[in-house]
């Protein structure tokens, strides 16, 4: 075979996997296991919708993803990232709720034919914070989860590595997005297009460049499932992990007991709407 | 470890006309051969055929045979192919998987997707990495690298999946002469242990130092083929819009100005 004679060079001391190889992260948040992480983000962001109200879904947010936060050191992070996610969805599901909610009968303000009520605005507000409470306990699994580690922890647990690659891919997939977007645009600016000044005008400097990043995005699939088929991606059965993620009773338990308080909490939710 | 095309055509999905028309080309144990040619001339798609990505991958149509080791591969699938056959990408951003953190999980992709027991599979990153001399990029996040050092990245996951055969689609596009030079060197190396090679490039220089059979193609067609050395200087090349090496440029220009090419070159060897 090519490569298994001279190829066998330099490696390091004992040659064998380098130390940063599955590092544990800086904080105990950081270093809970991915699954563990994970289920707390589906969980509270579920919860958030299945409580309704809004005192419910605000605590919930303050426990289960601005006090973790605050102990895995990323809450400014999170605030960041997590509003700039939401807002746009939050604004416009604020606004529809606000002066189009059928029914109410308090008016708060008048705008032509359309009227803001206050049924509408205690609506809004609480679609608003269950938005906010997705956001965030989302935000916050991403901010303190190497996709790497999920991907791992998946696959040690025997789901296919396609799905985990998938599962992984996704989430690397924005920032690549957002990266090219900022290249095209440097690009486009380059040649004199105007995406600042008026809203028109920035409405105008959008389309040449959100062609460009989507087809972009369309040819490099091709060439990266090409890239990937070379690498033995589609090769049945299980691949070599070099390290798993840490895990334990403790969070196994956790994570169950999770889960049964969230299928309590539907169950209680049915049945009240019932009764 | 012989890779043989024989009456090689193909034609892309809904293409009007061939890509590709009776190619016959045979790669032997330890052989470097280059491939060059004018902007779609068929070295992609030759480079895509030969390491069974195409029709597999790309779809298409395919007449003739390709074989290796004397086994036709019609039937294999492609991850069995690839453990025979590795294939390098002109462009290092789409050849990396994009879902690991650092370069040696980048490396090691490759044969983890092949199952191989883990210390084989750390053994052979190290190697790749040594070979490509990027240790110390090891813990660096891979997609924040340049596009030099991605490829040759890309180029280490290749070398650390030991393929007998190599196809190399311009690997040195986006590298610096140094670069262009370690992977020259890793090409020698590995042909020294026995890889048949198949290179496109532009780059006549890096062909002219490791190849030793050079085939032109033009309009998806050979339009020239034989030892690198005679190809580089038959006079056909620039009409084929591929420059010549740069001793043959000088050896002309000096020849076109009246200087004596024989004594010119007694001086550059020093004797």
């Amino acid at each position: 075979m090519a490569g298994s004679g001279r190829l066998s060079g330099r490696q390091p001391v004992g040659g064998g996997a380098p130390d940063f190889l599955g590092r544990p992260g800086p904080t105990a948040y950081h270093r809970l296991n991915p699954l563990t992480k994970a289920t707390l983000a589906t969980v509270t962001a579920i919860a958030a919708v299945v409580l309704g109200g809004l005192p419910g879904p605000i605590l919930l947010t303050a426990g289960a993803v601005i006090l973790p936060a605050l102990s895995a050191r990323v809450l400014s992070r999170l605030l960041r990232t997590a509003l700039l996610l939401a807002l746009p969805i939050a604004i416009s599901a604020f606004l529809v709720n606000l002066f189009f909610f059928p029914g109410g009968s308090q008016v708060l303000l008048r705008i032509g034919p359309i009227t803001a009520t206050a049924e509408g605005l205690g609506f809004a507000l609480e679609i608003l914070v269950r938005i906010l409470a997705i956001s965030g306990a989302v935000t916050l699994f991403y901010l303190t989860t190497r996709p790497g580690d999920l991907t791992a922890d998946l696959e040690r647990r025997g789901i296919n590595s396609r799905a985990a690659f998938v599962a992984n891919a996704s989430v690397q997939t924005v920032p690549a997005m957002v990266e090219r977007a900022a290249q095209i645009t440097a690009a486009q600016r380059a040649r004199g297009l105007d995406t600042e000044g008026s809203i028109w005008r920035r409405v105008r400097g959008i389309v040449p460049i959100v062609g460009p990043v989507i087809l972009g995005s369309i040819a490099e699939v091709e060439e990266r499932t090409m890239a990937l088929e070379a690498r033995g991606f589609t090769r049945p059965g299980r691949r070599t992990l070099l390290w798993t993620p840490a895990d334990s009773t403790r969070q196994s338990f956790a994570r169950w007991l999770l889960l049964i308080a969230l299928l309590g909490l539907i169950v209680v939710r049915i049945s009240a709407a019932l009764t | 470890m012989t890779i043989t095309l024989a009456g090689i055509g193909y034609r892309y999905a809904g293409a009007s006309k061939p890509a590709l028309i009776d190619i016959d080309l045979e790669l032997g144990e330890g052989e470097v051969v280059g491939l060059a040619g004018p902007s779609e001339a068929g070295k992609t798609t030759l480079c895509l055929v030969l390491s069974g990505l195409a029709p597999r991958t790309v779809g298409g149509q395919i007449r003739g045979s390709l074989t290796l080791d004397g086994e036709d591969v019609d039937t294999w699938p492609m991850h069995r192919l690839s453990q025979r056959i590795g294939i390098a990408f002109q462009n290092p951003s789409t050849q990396l998987s994009q879902v690991t953190d650092t370069v040696f999980e980048e490396v090691a992709f490759g044969p983890m997707n092949l199952g191989l027991p883990r210390d084989e599979v750390i053994s052979r990153t190290w190697a790749a990495l040594s070979a490509l001399r990027i240790d110390a990029l090891v813990e660096r996040d891979p997609r924040r690298l340049s596009g030099g050092q991605q490829q040759l990245v890309a180029l280490a996951g290749l070398l650390a999946m030991r393929p007998a055969h190599l196809v190399l689609d311009e690997p040195t596009a986006q590298l610096d002469p140094a670069g262009t030079q370690l992977v020259g060197d890793a090409i020698e190396r590995l042909a020294a242990d026995g890889a048949s090679i198949l290179i496109a490039e532009q780059k006549t220089d890096l062909l002219a130092s490791i190849c030793s059979r050079l085939v032109v193609l033009d309009e998806g067609r050979v339009a020239l083929s034989g030892p690198a050395a005679d190809v580089l200087a038959d006079p056909r090349l620039d009409g084929l819009g591929v420059a010549a090496p740069s001793p043959v440029r000088l050896r002309r220009a000096a020849e076109a100005a009246g200087a004596n090419v024989a004594r010119l070159a007694e001086a550059f060897s020093g004797d």
